[in-house]
């Protein structure tokens, strides 16, 4: 692989282990893959971002039928192209650690399910949902007979205030029943 | 006259008991024309002037109010002020006393000047000061609340003291607000990785906070008294930076994480859970095994007589030819037998070598302390799975929404196991969907029922054969053991029954139980309860069959009296050889039933009319269910007969250990993912509840045998003993101090024990209804949340 041109200061990485939920080992493999995945030029910038194409690279994220919001959510980039920054991605990391917390993880499942970005989830946003969780291909989506009902049966469970959307304090009252959650919303380096 | 001096009297008491909120007004007008409303203050200010405009217009008596006003006020305010009130009104108060007291600062800060310790104070003071503005810019509301609170405070002191100490309170007062602000700061700290902010914003405020905190423990540090706090600090900060290095430390020590990632992102969470059990229960066992070698093993192998010295250490003459044969060896007879894996090998002096280890109590203790440390692991493990987890609670609640937003398994890295997952999301929801319009058909509940009886009839009637097989192998073990030229096949025929009854009897429960057509949750669920009946109705009667053999050895002894049969040992062989076959069984299933298989599918499929790949027989799944019963059967053999054999827990760890390198090996080359999701993470306390109740059922023999049955004559470190639990009573009466014989004395007392058990009794009701009322509030108030809502949303 060869040395990286910019190794992790060490006043940052002990910042970084106050403000986030990773160990040091973490954040350095974390730093480690992300360098990995710059240009050659990028490496001597300060603050390198990765575009999304690469991240998306990432063998974590491959298989993940929401990886392209996961990028946007977690990008502070201007242009809005879900490229990833080093901070944005400890930011990713930390919200799919092991120890973070209920709150911080049913947040920002929150966004990403949030297709359209209102703040909250409405039916395009579930149809949308249930489409990436059913896979791309055409035997495995449903009818929309099927969608119809699922989406009714859905509302009707989750949607408190019966306004047709569910917005984040209904999510997190619904995620905070699952005893799955914690455990499935996790991601590994 | 007269009537002149009441009115001024009656004015006079109106205007003390209105001048806390008369006075506030006018002053507020005042300040609302010194100083332009900024941000949180603008809204002060309004809220103060909707207030006024609530309260009836002043009159002519106005001008007097206020001369009085000018000197009674700050007394009035200190005493009238009741510590209930509303947190505004706090704000504005303060807010006016200290625009009024910041006049007349002037003077004593200069009269303080002159002070001898002044010089210290001064800088802060200033730095106080200039602080201000830029606090009031970043600090959000509550930070300046509780500063101009305890600016408020150390006014009051100072008024009530008026002397020189007012200086010196008036810097205690300074420290307590700077050690309470240092405090916040670092509590602001301390959640800042709980706030879903961007990095960038955290990293800001940090730096912030931090900076603030530095500073300011320095100045904290200062003057005699002080040093201490400076200290405290230094040593907090270094303990911090202790524990996390400590973590990191643990995290680093974990073994095995990267295999089991592997696992995970290939099958999913579920198979790696198996695993993560499997790390567990290794970890558990070496903690056993460092008890048992480092205090029973280890003593009598370095400071206790060698081997050959005395006869219960030695092969006996008659069977010292063979004792060195493979065949003898594999069936722990031989030198096996006589050697410190086995309860006969050690012996019964009551101190051993130059540090006097009394190792009779050792074994005891380590005996019962293996009980003990186990049932404190698994309760405190499921008192931690039980927070997260939730119970069983409400499982139809949700059964969309959860499907919705946590069927998805992020761990998955693979493509085929994502295809694999897609696939069985989509029956998933196409099964509820119909599910849910299936709930309104009518079924032939009748014929249902019977089919269901008729089910749970013949399983009963399975299990029960299972237990005759099992009780006539062992009786039939006993007429083998008399005769001399035996077979390889009986000579274990009884552990191989018990392993394949093991093997065969959970896919015919399987395949019964589709007459009973439950859903898959439900159904599994009965599968898991009968395995475990099966297992747990064999461990018992092989238990009770060797106890059978135990009662006669014991006869045969008082008859012999010398040099009688060690029936411990020859309990200890028998676990011995259960959990060797054991091992042995389950290896060479997954040889054959996974390995053999995967290679016949795969070689064989070039050359077969039909795709063996895609339909029968093709790859195996792994049975997680299957593995983990077993793996929690084995462990509550492991403490039965570790009291018996000290050697079996070293098995046992040796067997974990190679366990995990070959399952997860066996998995990844043989295994492909689930069709069907299933949720173990709800079934992880069902089995921590299983092995709390092997554990239970392992602890009843040992306690029985410790309490009741005499131990052998010659063997054994309690040999010569009435009862094995003698040791302790010696020790009692001999080493330690009278009075303590004397308590135990009491403690063992009956009439002291009865009522202590009644007590329990009584707390688990008590702790049981209240849990039940807690639901009950818990159902009330989610009622109450939806029709508040539902209310909220109509109007």
């Amino acid at each position: 692989m060869g040395t990286t041109a910019s190794q992790l200061r060490k006043d940052l990485l002990s910042e970084y282990q106050e403000l986030t939920f990773l160990t040091k080992q973490e954040i350095i493999l974390a730093h480690k893959r992300f360098s990995e995945l710059l240009s050659k030029e990028d490496r001597n910038v300060p603050t390198p971002r990765v575009p999304m194409e690469k991240v998306l690279s990432l063998p974590e994220l491959k298989s993940n039928p929401f990886r392209k919001r996961i990028c946007h959510v977690f990008s502070t980039s201007d242009m809005k192209d879900g490229s990833l920054t080093f901070e944005d991605f400890l930011d990713l990391l930390s919200a799919f650690s092991d120890s973070a917390t209920l709150e911080i993880k049913s947040h920002y499942a929150f966004r990403i399910f949030d297709f359209d970005d209102d703040g909250t989830l409405d039916g395009g946003d579930l149809e949308k949902l249930v489409n990436c969780l059913t896979g791309e291909t055409d035997d495995t989506r449903l009818t929309t007979e099927e969608m119809r009902q699922l989406i009714s049966n859905i509302l009707e469970e989750s949607d408190i205030d019966k306004d047709g959307t569910v917005n984040l304090s209904e999510f997190q009252h619904v995620i905070s029943r699952s005893p799955d959650f914690v455990s499935s919303f996790k991601i590994v380096l | 006259c007269v009537c002149v001096c009441v009115c001024v009297c009656v004015c006079v008491c109106v205007c003390v008991c209105m001048t806390p909120v008369e006075g506030e007004g006018t002053e507020d007008r005042q300040l609302a024309e010194e100083e332009p409303a900024a941000g949180a203050k603008s809204q002060l200010m309004r809220m103060m002037r909707t207030r006024m405009k609530r309260r009836p217009p002043e009159t002519a008596e106005e001008p007097i109010r206020r001369r009085l006003l000018s000197h009674v006020t700050p007394t009035m305010k200190v005493r009238m002020t009741p510590p209930r009130e509303d947190k505004e009104e706090q704000q504005i108060k303060e807010q006016q006393t200290k625009r009024k007291e910041e006049r007349p600062r002037t003077v004593t800060r200069t009269a303080r000047r002159r002070g001898t310790r002044e010089t210290r104070r001064e800088p802060r003071e200033r730095r106080g000061k200039k602080r201000r503005p830029k606090i009031r810019k970043e600090m959000p509301k509550g930070r300046a609340k509780e500063r101009r609170r305890k600016t408020r405070r150390t006014r009051r002191r100072r008024r009530r003291k008026r002397a020189d100490s007012e200086e010196e309170s008036m810097s205690e007062g300074e420290m307590e607000r700077l050690k309470e602000e240092v405090e916040e700061k670092k509590k602001v700290i301390a959640i800042m990785r709980n706030k879903p902010w961007r990095m960038k914003r955290r990293l800001v405020h940090l730096k912030e906070c931090q900076e603030f905190v530095d500073k300011f423990e320095g100045a904290l540090g200062k003057g005699k008294g002080r040093k201490f706090y400076a200290y405290k600090v230094m040593m907090t900060k270094k303990w911090i930076k202790f524990q996390r290095d400590f973590e990191n430390f643990k995290t680093t020590c974990i073994p095995w994480e990267r295999k089991i990632k592997e696992v995970e992102s290939h099958f999913g969470s579920s198979v790696a859970s198996y695993f993560i059990f499997l790390r567990w229960m290794y970890g558990m066992n070496m903690v056993l095994f460092g008890l048992t070698f480092g205090l029973v093993v280890i003593p009598e192998v370095l400071m206790g007589l060698p081997y050959g010295s005395i006869p219960r250490k030695t092969v006996p003459r008659a069977e010292q030819p063979t004792a060195q044969d493979y065949s003898v060896l594999m069936d722990f007879n031989g030198y096996c037998k006589y050697s410190v894996l086995f309860y006969g090998y050690y012996n019964n002096q009551r101190t051993i070598g130059l540090l006097k280890f009394r190792l009779p109590l050792s074994y005891l203790m380590v005996g019962v302390g293996t009980f003990g440390y186990s049932l404190m692991v698994v309760i405190r493990t499921m008192a931690k799975n039980a927070d997260v987890g939730g119970g069983d609670g409400d499982d139809g609640e949700f059964t969309f929404a959860w499907k919705m937003f946590t069927s998805w398994d992020y761990l998955i890295g693979n493509a085929e196991t994502a295809d694999n997952k897609y696939a069985s999301i989509t029956t998933s929801f196409k099964e509820s969907i119909v599910d849910e319009q299936e709930n309104q058909k009518d079924e032939n509940i009748h014929l249902r029922r019977f089919l269901r009886v008729l089910a749970n009839f013949m399983i009963i009637c399975c299990l029960g054969g299972s237990g005759y097989l099992i009780f006539f192998v062992v009786k039939r073990s006993q007429e083998f053991a008399n005769r001399d030229d035996l077979s390889w096949y009986e000579k274990n025929e009884l552990e191989l029954i018990m392993s394949l009854l093991g093997l065969v009897c959970p896919p015919l429960f399987e395949t019964i139980a589709e007459l009973e057509e439950y859903h898959p949750r439900i159904a599994l669920k009965w599968q898991l309860g009968r395995i475990f009946a099966l297992f747990l109705g064999n461990l018992y009667t092989f238990l009770f069959a060797l106890f059978d053999e135990v009662n006669n050895k014991l006869e045969e002894e008082v008859s012999i009296r010398n040099a009688g049969p060690c029936w411990e040992t020859a309990v200890g062989i028998e676990f011995v050889k259960l959990t060797v076959s054991d091992i042995q069984v389950t290896y060479l299933t997954i040889l054959i039933g996974d390995f053999a298989r995967a290679v016949i599918v795969r070689f064989l499929n070039y050359c077969w009319c039909w795709d063996l790949e895609a339909t029968y027989p093709s790859y195996g799944e792994f049975d997680i269910s299957g593995n983990v019963l077993g793996l929690v059967f084995n462990q509550g053999m492991i403490w039965m007969g570790a009291f018996y054999a000290p050697g079996l827990v070293g098995i046992n760890v040796l067997r974990l250990l190679s366990s995990m390198y070959y399952q997860c090996w066996a998995v990844m080359a043989t295994n492909v993912p689930h069709e069907r999701v299933f949720k173990a993470s709800k079934s992880n306390n069902f089995y921590m509840g299983l092995l709390l109740l092997i554990l239970f059922l392992s602890l009843l023999p040992v306690v029985y045998t410790i309490m009741t049955l005499p131990p052998s004559f010659d063997c054994g470190p309690f040999s010569g003993k009435a009862k094995m639990f003698d040791v302790i009573m010696e020790t009692i009466d001999l080493d330690l101090p009278a009075f303590l014989g004397t308590l135990m004395g009491y403690a063992a007392n009956p009439g002291l024990i009865i009522p202590a058990v009644l007590l329990m009794v009584l707390a688990i009701y008590y702790l049981n209804s209240v849990s039940e009322a807690y639901q009950h509030a818990n159902a009330e108030l989610k009622k109450k949340m939806q029709m508040v809502s539902l209310r909220v949303f109509q109007n």
